[in-house]
């Protein structure tokens, strides 16, 4: 028996396809659960309080230190033994839960610097216009703070799009899943693991190429001290 | 006699350990122009950024039009203003930066219109021809629609001082708004605020360093040194006739 077969291959792939709209469906899912949970943190970070701080400060270190892998297995297995709290998780929302909350630890930093790279003068600026707070952040800093950090939300949208399969360990029925159930139905690994490669080497690269794009025409917006139209 | 429309009653101000202004009286009245000049580090700047709300004053009050700007009353007793109390005030107060602080994200016509709609609720067709009108006067109708990125420094600055007056401030703080230019820039900007003293009635506080200038457009002239108002009164007696010689000394730094 040849250890490479093209039949095999070709054979693989709609089955493997059948588990993509679950780690896509993952990856959004988490990703958007992530952005928003990452504004709840970044806001309670600036809660002018040291304890609050600290408290805050301390539990965003221990998701961040903590190998998602054991996230998973926590919420997916450990969580329905507590009494009270505990609930049986599909899969899939823990899968969206345990990444969501992994990645917004990283997602409020990248907020923070946004928020931090915009210049002191700016609040200075909307005091003395007299704007409320709500107006100050929703006119004037959030709308400065956000457009730079969009590619680096955008290359962690494909760091934890990269580590979702590691789900198919509670179960999730991706394609890392199917793969490997069809590669013990078949006694060999080697096609329908290189499909799993070859996807996410297609999906991947050219959200990469297009966050690099992006990147390149923000800066030249960004850039302040560039003149379009000179006028001396 | 006009009653003063801001009043600094034996005003502090420490940063940490180190005292920047050690008590200052000083009234200010409807349409004055007072310049103020003094060594730097003498707590020049400091004074305006009180009244405008962006520093507090570590000891006295600044009372602006009758009400205590950094204290409100609440349940008889005397206690440190909140954010509400200070934006009632501070809607009489503008100022230019030195470093102009224009919003980046917006075209300058946006920059002049965002606070008028926003924090008064003004109509916006009106704001909009308000600040197009004060944006000719400044010199600049033409670019209405421009980035703040594409002006020069002293551009920049007269759309800084458009925005701060499509506010109708009754006191308007400049701080230093010229040192931050190119020397070739400085005229424009300070023709803007010579043509602003002439013909508009608000109160006016200059911090500066351009001497001639204030002896120019000022009404009275403080002369801060050390964290007190060492001398004061008309701009010819400060800057031509006074007889201080930290006055003399400092200017003469300037005369070369």
């Amino acid at each position: 028996m040849s250890y490479w077969s093209f039949e095999r291959f070709f054979e693989a792939w709609p089955y493997i396809l059948k588990g993509l709209h679950i780690t896509v469906g993952v990856t959004i899912s988490a990703f958007l659960f992530a952005l928003v949970f990452g504004l709840v943190w970044t806001f309670l970070r600036r809660i002018p309080e040291r304890h609050i701080n600290w408290i805050v400060t301390w539990v965003m270190e221990f998701i961040r230190s903590t190998p998602p892998l054991v996230q998973l297995f926590f919420i997916y297995y450990a969580w329905p033994e507590i009494p009270v709290v505990g609930v049986t998780l599909s899969p899939f929302v823990s899968a969206v839960v345990g990444f969501g909350i992994h990645f917004s630890t990283y997602i409020g930093e990248i907020y923070r610097s946004g928020i931090e790279s915009v210049e002191n003068g700016q609040w200075e600026a909307s005091t003395a216009l007299n704007f409320s707070l709500l107006d100050k952040w929703r006119l004037i800093i959030l709308p400065q703070a956000f457009p730079p950090t969009i590619p680096m939300l955008g290359n962690y949208f494909i760091i934890m799009f990269k580590e979702v399969p590691i789900a198919s360990t509670i179960g999730l029925t991706g394609i890392l899943h199917m793969a490997n159930s069809f590669g013990s139905e078949h006694f060999n690994l080697i096609e329908a693991l290189t499909i799993v490669g070859i996807i996410f080497l297609v999906l991947s690269y050219p959200s990469a190429r297009l966050i690099k794009k992006l990147e390149v025409k923000l800066n030249t917006r960004f850039d302040k001290n560039q003149v379009i139209d000179p006028i001396e | 006699m006009t009653k003063p429309i801001v009043e600094y009653k034996d005003v502090h101000k420490s940063f940490g350990d180190v005292e920047v202004l050690k008590g200052i009286d000083l009234d200010i009245f409807p349409a004055e122009k007072i310049a103020v000049i003094g060594p730097s580090g003498s707590g020049k700047t400091t004074i305006i950024r009180m009244l405008m709300t962006l520093e507090e004053p570590t000891d006295g009050d600044i009372i602006v039009d009758g009400k205590n700007l950094w204290k409100m009353e609440k349940n008889g007793k005397m206690v440190e203003a909140d954010e509400k109390h200070l934006r009632e005030i501070r809607g009489d107060i503008g100022m230019v930066f030195q470093h102009f602080n224009l919003f980046p994200h917006m075209t300058i016509l946006e920059n002049c219109m965002t606070a008028p709609i926003h924090v008064k609720g003004e109509n916006k067709k009106e704001v909009k021809q308000r600040s197009i009108d004060m944006l000719e006067r400044v010199g600049l109708g033409d670019k209405i629609n421009n980035y703040p990125s594409q002006l020069s420094g002293g551009q920049k600055q007269r759309v800084a001082m458009a925005r701060a007056l499509v506010m109708r401030p009754k006191i308007m703080l400049f701080d230093e708004v010229t040192s931050a230019l190119d020397p070739e820039l400085v005229g424009e900007v300070l023709e803007v605020i010579r043509d602003i003293a002439k013909n508009d009635d608000m109160a006016m506080v200059l911090v500066t360093h351009e001497m001639d200038f204030a002896l120019d457009v000022a009404d009275k002239v403080l002369f801060l040194d050390d964290g007190v108002i060492a001398e004061q009164g008309s701009a010819s007696d400060v800057i031509e006739h006074s007889e201080n010689p930290r006055v003399q000394e400092f200017l003469s730094r300037f005369r070369g």
